[in-house]
């Protein structure tokens, strides 16, 4: 009974946040993630830099006494650096237990993408990290849906590390 | 029913619980061991914690558990109700330890969410076997079960052990509830459980009231029957019945042994014909209340006294409180040094803030003893391993502990108990000898091992030392250097930095790998573990004399007081405790030595200097050493100076980790943890043990 209940009530969850995603902007394309992920967004904040970290990872912030690592999304896909003003924000995400903020030049809204709009990314075999989980379709504009646990691997991390190096 | 973790509350009370029991079951089972029987006291308490493990456990419908406790249980009854009986000690101690180890594992399961799988058939075979043998030897078998029915009987129903023949009178009790109490058996069962200190003697009906939920039926339309022999005032009795909570009507008389005895007969055929069965899920509520009776009976006759005093609360409240009070520090910071009150120097204002200050500081320290807790269960967990291992080594080791009742946090505790018990393994296995080479040396042949801990300063130290056959020198340096760990002649190298290398992976000095120790993953995880809470690891040694290994802990974990330094934008903290002193010096004290590394002079010492900006890279205008400050740091026995640009005041900090995510992708040097200052903004704790320090002695 009691098991039944809470089945129901997952369920009941699942729907509200199912087919949703956040979408933001990095200069002109527009990105998703799985509103699942995320726990909420905030305008851009102080940074305190960490020493002898990659260049996209810009430091950690101070989220009400909780204290959290920030990417800047626009290094992390090796675009060009842009400075922050006041369209700029932290998504806060969380992946497998970690949390990180994702610095973004803006957030849009958040969109409804059904399943049948959502089709798997483009096998570009150009060797880059797939970071882009689906690509998803909705009035004229399409969305790139990011693949979070990806974003956060820390051996991907790693490697690109090396390979800067 | 198969999903029962739905009831997460009780099943975390539960494993609590049954995991507190099995604890003080080992260390019962210690102590008696070492003086080669049980005490009276001693069964008894076997027995109860036994029985409670079957209750609660069959309540969570863990069977495989509660029969095994069952099994035990019934061994200690025939033990305890035969005074005369002969029993095989040592195979029993064996046996229950085994138990014990097997639910221990069974509560990790139960603890991470898992079924308790563990197979007991071979250890409910051996508990099996042993109590048939007893029974068997004692001419205790089958035949005489009904004999043995009756002092069961008895024993449930609370027969006060020293029963006097003679004065005793009979009463007649009958209870009547008020309607709608509810629970009626619950009550007439505490009355019960409490009127037993008063009376030599008390049965009553229905019998059954706390198995079987019909009892509640009966006892609402017939009232609840007692017959009590007593020796005690009438007056009393009835005084402490009329004290019964609901009491509707209370009907109390004298009367003679013969109807007392008929009772008696009633009573025990009522019992007979529901002889132990094991109770059922639908009564499991009255087995909560009757467990949790005796359970607090046991913990008042372990302590006596404190029992009352004591709650036991969940760890997360603690840790969020300590959080809460961290943050209030910060808050308190961020009030009282906000920089524009500052400038109006308000005296009244000062007077308060000072006040606010010794208040936080206060309950700072009141939430930091609150999660001390003392050492004492991890060092009873030793004389369980030294146990073990001297039997399966054949060796005679005693172990002797010393101030277990020194308090730590109780996150450093959880941290310690796995080196610890390296170490003593260690110490055991390859550290003290045979009985026969002791001889030889001259030694005493038994073994001695001191686990000793005391308090020195912010730290608390413990110290494991045996009298074994100590490092060898020599034999340490030559495996090292085979292993390619050192470059340097054993010449160059003092004492205490050879025993350090077996600190070092991958460092065995056992030729052969035996079930306890000697895979080369020992001393490092030790080490390892150690200095993950703060803490460092001293060897020392004397050949043939015996090795003392000493731990060295921070009391907690949580707050240090640290001076804030600024380089450029971002912000250090450095703990106070391995700052030695700070100053400006001069461009013309600075020495450079043809490598370009940096040195001054201070009281005819040499220390090198970290500049800070170039060890992180970071961005400063300040590069010039008369114009940025020399902070001296220490961390045993090595020093360095770290250049900054300024200093920003001392302050008690909350030490947080960095985020998991920057700790998984790499171990930045000399970086300990981040910590919130009183604008908000974070700093970064400096680890002064991991720069590049220097030997500095005076020669």
């Amino acid at each position: 009974m009691n098991e039944d209940m809470n089945s129901f009530m997952d369920e009941q969850e699942e729907d509200t946040q199912k087919g949703k995603f956040l979408t933001f902007y990095l200069g002109d394309e527009c990105y998703g993630i799985d509103i699942l992920y995320v726990t909420e967004i905030i305008g851009i904040q102080p940074i305190t830099v960490v020493p002898e970290l990659p260049h996209f990872i810009k430091g950690i912030i101070n989220l009400r006494g909780k204290i959290i690592p920030v990417m800047d999304a626009r290094l992390k896909f090796n675009k060009e650096a842009k400075d922050y003003n006041d369209r700029t924000c932290i998504i806060v995400i969380d992946v497998a237990q970690l949390s990180i903020g994702i610095i973004v030049d803006a957030v849009a809204e958040v969109l409804n993408i059904s399943d049948d709009n959502i089709v798997p990314p483009p096998n570009l075999n150009t060797g880059g990290r797939k970071y882009i989980k689906s690509v998803g379709k909705s009035e004229e504009k399409i969305t790139l849906i990011l693949d979070c646990e990806k974003l956060l691997d820390e051996n991907e991390v790693n490697e690109l590390n090396h390979a800067n190096d | 029913m198969e999903n029962s973790y739905i009831d997460e509350p009780m099943l975390e009370a539960y494993v609590y619980e049954t995991s507190q029991i099995i604890e003080t079951l080992e260390q019962l089972m210690i102590q008696s061991e070492k003086v080669g029987t049980f005490s009276e006291e001693a069964m008894n308490e076997i027995f109860r914690f036994m029985h409670t493990i079957k209750g609660s456990s069959a309540m969570m419908m863990f069977n495989e558990i509660s029969t095994l406790a069952h099994k035990i249980e019934d061994i200690f009854y025939v033990i305890r109700e035969n005074k005369t009986i002969e029993y095989d000690f040592a195979t029993l101690v064996d046996c229950i330890l085994e138990s014990v180890d097997y639910y221990k594992i069974e509560m990790i399961k139960i603890r991470n969410g898992e079924r308790p799988d563990g197979d007991t058939a071979s250890l409910t075979d051996k508990v099996n076997d042993y109590l048939v043998k007893l029974k068997k030897d004692n001419g205790l078998d089958k035949s005489k079960k009904e004999d043995k029915e009756k002092p069961k009987a008895d024993q449930k129903y609370y027969i006060s052990p020293n029963r006097k023949e003679d004065q005793a009178k009979y009463y007649k009790v009958k209870i009547t509830f008020k309607k709608n109490c509810e629970m009626e058996n619950i009550r007439a069962y505490t009355v019960i459980h409490n009127i037993v200190d008063l009376v030599e003697e008390v049965l009553y009906k229905p019998s059954d009231i706390i198995d079987n939920d019909q009892s509640v039926d009966e006892i609402r339309s017939n009232g609840f029957h007692m017959a009590i022999r007593s020796t005690a005032h009438e007056a009393d009795i009835q005084k402490y019945l009329d004290s019964t909570i609901f009491l509707e009507k209370l009907d109390f008389e004298e009367t003679n042994q013969e109807w007392f005895k008929e009772f008696e007969v009633i009573y025990q055929d009522q019992e007979i014909s529901d002889e132990i069965k094991i109770p059922e899920t639908s009564k499991k509520y009255v087995e909560i209340q009757k467990n949790k009776k005796e359970k607090e009976d046991s913990k008042q006759e372990v302590t006596a006294t404190a029992a009352q005093s004591i709650i036991s609360v969940n760890v997360d409240k603690l840790d969020k409180l300590m959080d809460m009070v961290g943050e209030l520090v910060i808050a308190e910071a961020m009030v009282s040094q906000n920089p524009e009150v500052v400038r109006l120097e308000i005296e009244s204002f000062d007077k308060a803030s000072r006040q606010l200050h010794k208040i936080s500081s206060e309950l700072q320290d009141m939430v930091m003893a609150i999660r001390m807790v003392a050492l004492s269960t991890t060092f009873m967990k030793m004389h369980r391993i030294v146990r073990d291992m001297t039997r399966k080594l054949s060796k005679d080791v005693v172990l002797d502990v010393y101030g277990e009742e020194t308090e730590v946090d109780k996150n450093i505790i959880e941290k310690i108990a796995d080196p610890l018990m390296h170490i003593i393994r260690n110490a055991i296995d390859h550290g003290i000898e045979d009985a026969e080479e002791r001889k030889i040396a001259g030694k005493d042949p038994q073994g001695n091992l001191t686990l000793e801990a005391k308090n020195s300063g912010s730290d608390v130290l413990i110290i494991v030392k045996d009298d074994g056959k100590g490092l060898n020198k020599e034999k340490i340096y030559e495996k090292a250097y085979n292993l390619g760990l050192i470059y340097q002649s054993i010449e160059d190298m003092n004492d205490k930095d050879i025993y350090r290398l077996i600190l070092h992976p991958g460092f065995s000095m056992k030729e052969q790998v035996t079930e306890f120790s000697g895979r080369g993953v020992g001393m490092d995880v030790v080490a390892k573990n150690i200095e993950s809470i703060g803490g460092s690891v001293i060897v020392d040694s004397v050949l043939g004399k015996g090795t003392t290994i000493i731990l060295k802990i921070p009391l907690t974990l949580a707050i240090i007081e640290g001076m804030n330094v600024k380089v450029g934008d971002s912000r250090f903290t450095i703990p106070i405790v391995s700052i030695k002193e700070s100053f400006r010096p001069l461009n013309k004290e600075i020495i450079r030595d043809p490598e370009g590394r940096e040195m001054i002079m201070v009281r005819g010492l040499c220390y090198p200097i970290i500049k800070l900006y170039e060890h992180y890279g970071l961005q400063t205008n300040v590069q010039d050493y008369e114009k940025g400050i020399l902070i001296m740091v220490e961390e045993d026995d090595r020093s360095c100076c770290l250049m900054a640009d300024e200093l920003l005041g001392q302050q008690q900090v909350v030490v947080k980790s960095l985020p998991n995510y920057i700790k998984k992708y790499k171990q930045i040097k000399g970086l300990g943890g981040c910590t919130l200052l009183g604008d908000g903004s974070i700093s970064l704790i400096l680890d002064v043990g991991e720069f590049e320090l220097s030997n500095v002695h005076e020669k």
